[in-house]
Order: C-alpha cells, then sequence, then structure tokens
C-alpha cells in the first residue's frame, strides 16, 4: 500500500492529470448509469469546494469552519438574480463568485488578527449567522421599523420575500449556451468537469506564484513573513477572498444544477464535510483534496450499495474509517511535501531533550 | 546626517514601560552595538525600528525621513532588514526558498535577486553546499547563517541583527562575527544587539548600553571595553 502511494506520487504530475482527464472524460460512457453521474456531479462540486477552502486553510494556514457561508451566498446570489430578474447562468456566475469574495472580505478583516482556534470558532458563527439569516429571509429586519422614522419598513418587509424563507427558493433557471439547455446529469456532468479542470490549473499556478510563497510563509511564521516586506493582512484577506470567490462559484453552480436550494444545503455539516476534505486528503495538496473528497462524497455513496441491508451501519463505519485514518496518517492521504514535513519537524521538536 | 536617529523613544507591552526615552544614532557605515542584560529594551528597540512595535512617544528617523509610522511590512522597502531573535527561518523550506523569500520586496527583478544569492553564498559558501536542505534541518549555526542570509538578500542599507550568538559554540560566534565585519565592510551599515558583550564591542566601533529601558552609557566601543562598570556588569569581571 505504502509502495503504491509512493509509486503514485513519483509519476509526473502532469501525466497523472492527463490520464484523470481522459477516464473523467470517458466515464459516463463507461458507467451510462444516471445515479452515479450524479454522485460524480457532486464529486466535481466538492472538489471545487475543497479546493477553494484549501486556500484559505492549506496554503495561508487559516482554520476556517465556515466555508458553507460562502458556498450559500454564492448559491443564493444565483437564485435570486435567476428568479426574480432572469439573468443567465452563465453571466451569474462570475456575479456569484464576486459578491462571495466581498462577503468574505467584509466578514474576514474584522477577525483577522485570530489565530488558529479562536478563528475557527468565530467562522462557525459566521456560518450559522448566514444559514439562519436565510431562513429568516428579510421579514427578521422588520426590527428597524421601530426606529423611529422608518415606520414605513413594517408593511414593505413584512411581505416581502427574498431567499423564500426555510423553503428556500424554486425554479432557478438552468445553464444554456446558443439554445442548448443543461438538462440531463451528464450534461452538467461535462460543464462541471471543465469547471473542476479549470481550477486545478488555476490552483496549480496560484501554488508557485508570488502570491502562492506569501502564503506559505504567513502559514509558517507571520512576523519573519512581516519583516521580510509582505503585508500579512493583505495577503490573509486575499486568501479569503479567492478561496470565498472559488466556493461562491461553485454555489452558483450547484443552484443551476438541483434549481432548488434551502438554507439546510449550507448547515455546519457542510462546512465540516469540506474541513474534512481538506484535512483527510492532505492539507495544502491539490491531488490531496481530489482525494479527500473521493473519500468523503464517493466513498458514503459506495457505502450505501455494498450494505444495502445494513443501511444504519453506513454512517458508523464512514467514522470509524475516519478516526482510523487520523491515527494512521495524520497528514492525510496525499500530503503536500511541503506539510509533511512541517509534521515531521513538529515531532522532532516535541521529543524531549532533541 | 545619521543613516539612522532615535529621539526620546518611549515603547510600552500593555502597561509595561519597556523603553524610557532612549535616544541613539547610527551612522552610515558603521557596526553599532546595543548591549545590555535580559529585559533590558534592546529587542523592543529593534521591534521599534521594524514597525512591529508602534513605540508611544518618540522618534525615528532613517535617512532623513521619519519612519516611526510606517508599517512593518514596508520598512524593508526603506532598506532596513533584520535577522530576528530566534532566527525565524521558514522552517519547512529549502535554505534555497528561505533566500528567495528574503528577496520578496525586489519583486521579479530575477538578475538582482541572482547577484544577491550569489553574494549571500560567497559569504556563507556552507549554505551553497546546502541549498536544497529543508532549513529545519540545518544545525543552529547554519539557522544563524541562514538568517543573516535572508536579511541580506534585500539588500538592506542598514542591517539589524537580534542575538547572532545565541546558543552558538564559542568557534561558531567568531565565525559569524568574522562574517559580519565582511559584510559592514561591503558598506552594510550594521545594528547589533547582543548579550555577549565582550564579542560584540570587539567587532563595533560604538556601543550604547541599555539598562531597564534607559541608556546608561554609550561611546566608541574600545572606550565602554574598558569602562570599569561595564566590565563589572557585562564582561563578567570583578
Amino acid at each position: 500500500m505504502k509502495d503504491f502511494f509512493a509509486r503514485l506520487r513519483n509519476l509526473d504530475e502532469r501525466w497523472g492529470y492527463s490520464i484523470l482527464a481522459v477516464v473523467a472524460v470517458l466515464f459516463p460512457i463507461v458507467v451510462p448509469s444516471n445515479r452515479w453521474i450524479q454522485v460524480a456531479n457532486f464529486f466535481f462540486i466538492y472538489a471545487m469546494l475543497g479546493l477553494s477552502l484549501n486556500i484559505i486553510l492549506g496554503y495561508a494556514g487559516l482554520f476556517q469552519l465556515g466555508h458553507a457561508a460562502f458556498y450559500a451566498v454564492g448559491a443564493y446570489t444565483t437564485a435570486i438574480l435567476s428568479t426574480y430578474f432572469n439573468v443567465p447562468t452563465f453571466a451569474l456566475l462570475p456575479i456569484s463568485g464576486i459578491l462571495a469574495a466581498i462577503f468574505a472580505i467584509l466578514i474576514s478583516r474584522p477577525i483577522l488578527h485570530l489565530r488558529g482556534d479562536y478563528l475557527c470558532i468565530v467562522t462557525i458563527g459566521f456560518g450559522e449567522i448566514v444559514r439562519i439569516a436565510l431562513r429568516n429571509d428579510v421579514s427578521s429586519l422588520v426590527f428597524l421599523a421601530n426606529i423611529p422614522g422608518l415606520a414605513f419598513l413594517k408593511e414593505k418587509l413584512g411581505n416581502m420575500v427574498i431567499t423564500g424563507g426555510p423553503n428556500g427558493i424554486m425554479g432557478i433557471a438552468r445553464p444554456r449556451v446558443f439554445g442548448f439547455v443543461f438538462r440531463q446529469q451528464w450534461h452538467y456532468f461535462y460543464l462541471f468537469l471543465a469547471f473542476v479542470a479549470f481550477t486545478i490549473f488555476a490552483m496549480r499556478r496560484l501554488e508557485n506564484s508570488r502570491l502562492g510563497r506569501a502564503w506559505t510563509c504567513v502559514r509558517e511564521d507571520e512576523l519573519a513573513a512581516e519583516a521580510m516586506g509582505i503585508n500579512t493582512v493583505q495577503v490573509k484577506l486575499l486568501a479569503f477572498a479567492l478561496g470565498a470567490a472559488w466556493a461562491g462559484v461553485a454555489g452558483g453552480l450547484y443552484a443551476s444544477w438541483v434549481t432548488v436550494i434551502a438554507p439546510e444545503t449550507f448547515s455546519f455539516w457542510e462546512s465540516c464535510i469540506m474541513f474534512c476534505i481538506v484535512v483527510l486528503g492532505g492539507t495544502g495538496s491539490i491531488p490531496g483534496v481530489l482525494v479527500g473528497t473521493i473519500g468523503m462524497i464517493v466513498l458514503p455513496e459506495l457505502l450505501r450499495e455494498v450494505l444495502v441491508n445494513i443501511q444504519q451501519w453506513r454512517m458508523l463505519i464512514f467514522g470509524a474509517a475516519m478516526i482510523f485514518m487520523m491515527v494512521v496518517r495524520p497528514e492525510g492521504l496525499w500530503p503536500s511535501q511541503r506539510f509533511r514535513r512541517e509534521l515531521e519537524l513538529a515531532k522532532e521538536m516535541a521529543v524531549p531533550g532533541a | 546626517m545619521a543613516l539612522l536617529e532615535i529621539r526620546n523613544l518611549h515603547a510600552y507591552y500593555g502597561h509595561v514601560h519597556a523603553l524610557k526615552g532612549i535616544s541613539l544614532t547610527v551612522e552610515e557605515g558603521e557596526i553599532v552595538t546595543l548591549i545590555g542584560a535580559n529585559g533590558a529594551g534592546k529587542t523592543t528597540t529593534l521591534r521599534s525600528i521594524s514597525g512591529l512595535l508602534r513605540p508611544r512617544e518618540g522618534e525615528i528617523v532613517f535617512d532623513g525621513e521619519a519612519i516611526n509610522n510606517v508599517p512593518a511590512h514596508q520598512i524593508v522597502y526603506r532598506g532596513i532588514c533584520q535577522a530576528p531573535e530566534g532566527r525565524k527561518i521558514f522552517s519547512t523550506l529549502t535554505v534555497q526558498e528561505n533566500l528567495n523569500m528574503g528577496a520578496y520586496s525586489l519583486g521579479n527583478d530575477k538578475a538582482t535577486i541572482e547577484a544577491n544569492r550569489r553574494r549571500v553564498f560567497a559569504l556563507f559558501p556552507r549554505l551553497e553546499e546546502r541549498k536544497n536542505q529543508i532549513a529545519g534541518t540545518l544545525s543552529g549555526g547554519e539557522q544563524q547563517m541562514l538568517a543573516i542570509g535572508r536579511a541580506l538578500m534585500a539588500q538592506p542599507r542598514l542591517l539589524m541583527l537580534d542575538e547572532p550568538s545565541l546558543g552558538l559554540a564559542p568557534m561558531l560566534v567568531r565565525a559569524i562575527f568574522q562574517t559580519i565585519r565582511e559584510i559592514n565592510a561591503q558598506g552594510v551599515t550594521i545594528l547589533l544587539v547582543e548579550q555577549n558583550a565582550r564579542a560584540a564591542l570587539r567587532l563595533a566601533s560604538r556601543g550604547y548600553v541599555l539598562e531597564t529601558g534607559h541608556i546608561v552609557l554609550s561611546g566608541p566601543a574600545q572606550q565602554l571595553l574598558g569602562d570599569e562598570q561595564v566590565r563589572k556588569a557585562y564582561l563578567g569581571e570583578s
């Protein structure tokens, strides 16, 4: 097993991705089952989410457990603009991304000085606030009518529906290009595949960019990074903005795929899944995130198939597998070289007297 | 005009008054050392200069411009760079990657970066031998070389060194101090903070003695080496 992973890693990366691309393109033809293509579509959405969270968590080292909030902002932007204003979906994707990025900058700027677990706790809070705000719709803003002079808001807000409350939004337009409407699962399969491929390409460029190196330094030692002339605040904000933008685009794609979204789609559990995808697969590693997505999204579906008669055991086995993983391979299934070194050095430091 | 001039600097950590009105000057091309016991305010002075700590009062003038309100990440663009206490190298990056990060402020000027790298490797041949090694696995002395080399990559006019002798064997200290002299000979002004007062005073042209946030003594290094008070308090003589 160990040998297998080592050999896989030594494979030239470009070859690896090319082979993956060929396999992916052929997948709907070889496996013409709607259900499995649907699972693959979920895989793509979560791969994008995982890769976007990987910017914040893996590259910049900022603990973030509220990624579903950015996903939700993107999805709701697409949903609202498409149902109320009939904006075409492909025009909405960049808007969703940009709005999610703006939202991320607004909420992360005041909490950027927090470190580690503290940042984590605050982001959990933001994630929940977004979900609850979506469920309460604008009617929760009626309290503003109590402010003298704003009484007229009472009637206006009381009758207004924007997010659709707990029911969410239905009838989101499907994407269309030149009269071709995406309907079938396999239509979406290729659409999502293109997006994931572009994401992987972009992430690889980002990793080796000046910004990518700046993130590495901030993660390692903020003070030293600042002494090198890196504007740590700006660099960390950029991590949040880029990560959120990508999650926003994934949200928009998701909304236009399922055509129905509700606040519960973006619960804390979703953030946890994304967090696990990154940590389980290998923090800061692109192939790691892809492997992690298989583990978190595809594996439970496979288990559903195998354990047909003992459905209720599915999540138990899944949980046990996760605990086992964290004990045996804390660095993740396919770790980045750098993160493995980090763990190894930390272990050496921990040895007393060494 | 002095390259660096500090006037009546006051700095606080919360309520603790760490620097109580410090004034000092560093002329272009000098090696100036700041000596004193633990907690005297040596590192605090460096942190104030590099913008990591905002002084509450006083003025820091570098090359004719007040820099006490310049954010830390911009200080390096002004020509000041430091090898911080405890080295603070990026331990999971290789030696070469660490050096590249030191040149972050130079942007994409590949030719200059390459020239600086060659200069650093000439000063520290050890670093060239180990350029692909993970920095965290270097020995203490090599890590100190890397910290200094990384700071030099930004081509500073003023190089600030915080306790470069910390935790090193005497022979290595001598080697490092010899290199500091070479760096100075290449035209880099140096502000050296040290607990190892004897070695620092032998290297420097002038020195300041810090005690609980005050400068209690200053003058040419030779004179300080001969000063009775200094000999008793910092050189371990009776």
